[in-house]
């Protein structure tokens, strides 16, 4: 089941609507990164609100996708981790260190508008970017 | 947690035992989503806390990848146990794949053959109760996992 990206101003948001096969995840990093720069966003919203279970493949692919916006020059930021699967991933020790995360898509794009805005909307240096990371 | 005492899958003790057991062949990704999926609706069935069926879940959704990704194919099985003592589910990976030369070190954090992040079965053995694996080198792996309800039954 594919992903819809949808642009809104400067960001791309993902919506994940259902559970993703690993093609699926793989499908959403590969459109992501395309995306990212076709649309010249500064931003990525990935909304993770429905998925029930996020496994080591899961967190593993979203670490990628956050780290290859990263080196495309943009932000990205998960927004919607459930509170079982956020026991989950504990337990499980998955590895999400260093992706920003927020409550919901709200807080995500406020987020977002700060990280920019906090680099004077322009090209960001590392050291601007220290709040909210796991 | 407590640590393997025998194998899982042979008969156990007492009569009034009522199991039901559900099978998913595993061969694709999809069938990943299924497997976790079933598990989740039938550890449901006893009442867990949501949770637990989301630790549940995550476990099968590890066991039934590394089928996949080492073995191609083989099967999960979800079995109810109701018994006096306690109640719980007991999942099963079973395939016929290329089977693990050293066990223990596929349960330490951070080992991985392939290009996964290595989390499988150390996260798993997190997730669950009780974990138990056992593996012969060209013929496949069984790995036998439990999760038991908080309240025993009465």
């Amino acid at each position: 089941m594919e992903v819809p990206i949808l642009r809104q101003g400067q960001y791309l948001i993902a919506s994940i609507q259902s559970a993703l096969t690993d093609a699926d995840l793989s499908h959403l990093r590969e459109a992501l990164i395309a995306q990212v720069g076709r649309s010249r966003c500064r931003g990525v919203i990935v909304d993770v609100t429905a998925l029930d279970v996020m496994d080591s493949f899961a967190t593993r692919t979203l670490r990628d996708i956050a780290q290859m916006i990263r080196l495309r020059g943009a932000e990205t930021v998960i927004v919607g981790i459930q509170p079982e699967v956020a026991f989950s991933l504990v337990r499980l020790g998955s590895n999400l260190a260093g992706v920003a995360t927020a409550l919901d898509l709200e807080e995500g794009l406020a987020f977002l508008d700060r990280q920019i805005k906090g680099a004077g909307g322009n090209a960001q240096s590392h050291g601007s970017r220290s709040t909210r990371k796991n | 947690m407590s640590a393997a005492i025998r194998p899982g899958l042979g008969p156990r003790k007492g009569s009034n035992n009522d199991a039901h057991e559900t099978r998913i062949a595993i061969a694709s990704d999809l069938d990943i989503i299924r497997a976790r999926q079933t598990g989740r609706t039938e550890a449901a069935k006893l009442g867990f806390s949501s949770t637990d069926l989301t630790l549940i879940a995550t476990a099968i959704s590890e066991l039934a990848r590394n089928i996949v990704m080492y073995a191609k194919e083989g099967e999960i099985v979800v079995r109810i146990v109701r018994c006096k003592e306690k109640q719980g589910i007991v999942v099963i990976a079973r395939d016929h794949g290329p089977g693990i030369a050293d066990i223990r070190l596929t349960l330490q954090d951070g080992f991985s053959t392939s290009r996964s992040l290595g989390l499988g079965l150390p996260g798993v053995r997190r997730l669950m109760d009780e974990f138990e694996i056992e593996s012969q080198l060209g013929q496949g792996t069984v790995v036998t996992t439990k999760k038991w309800m908080a309240v025993p039954c009465l």
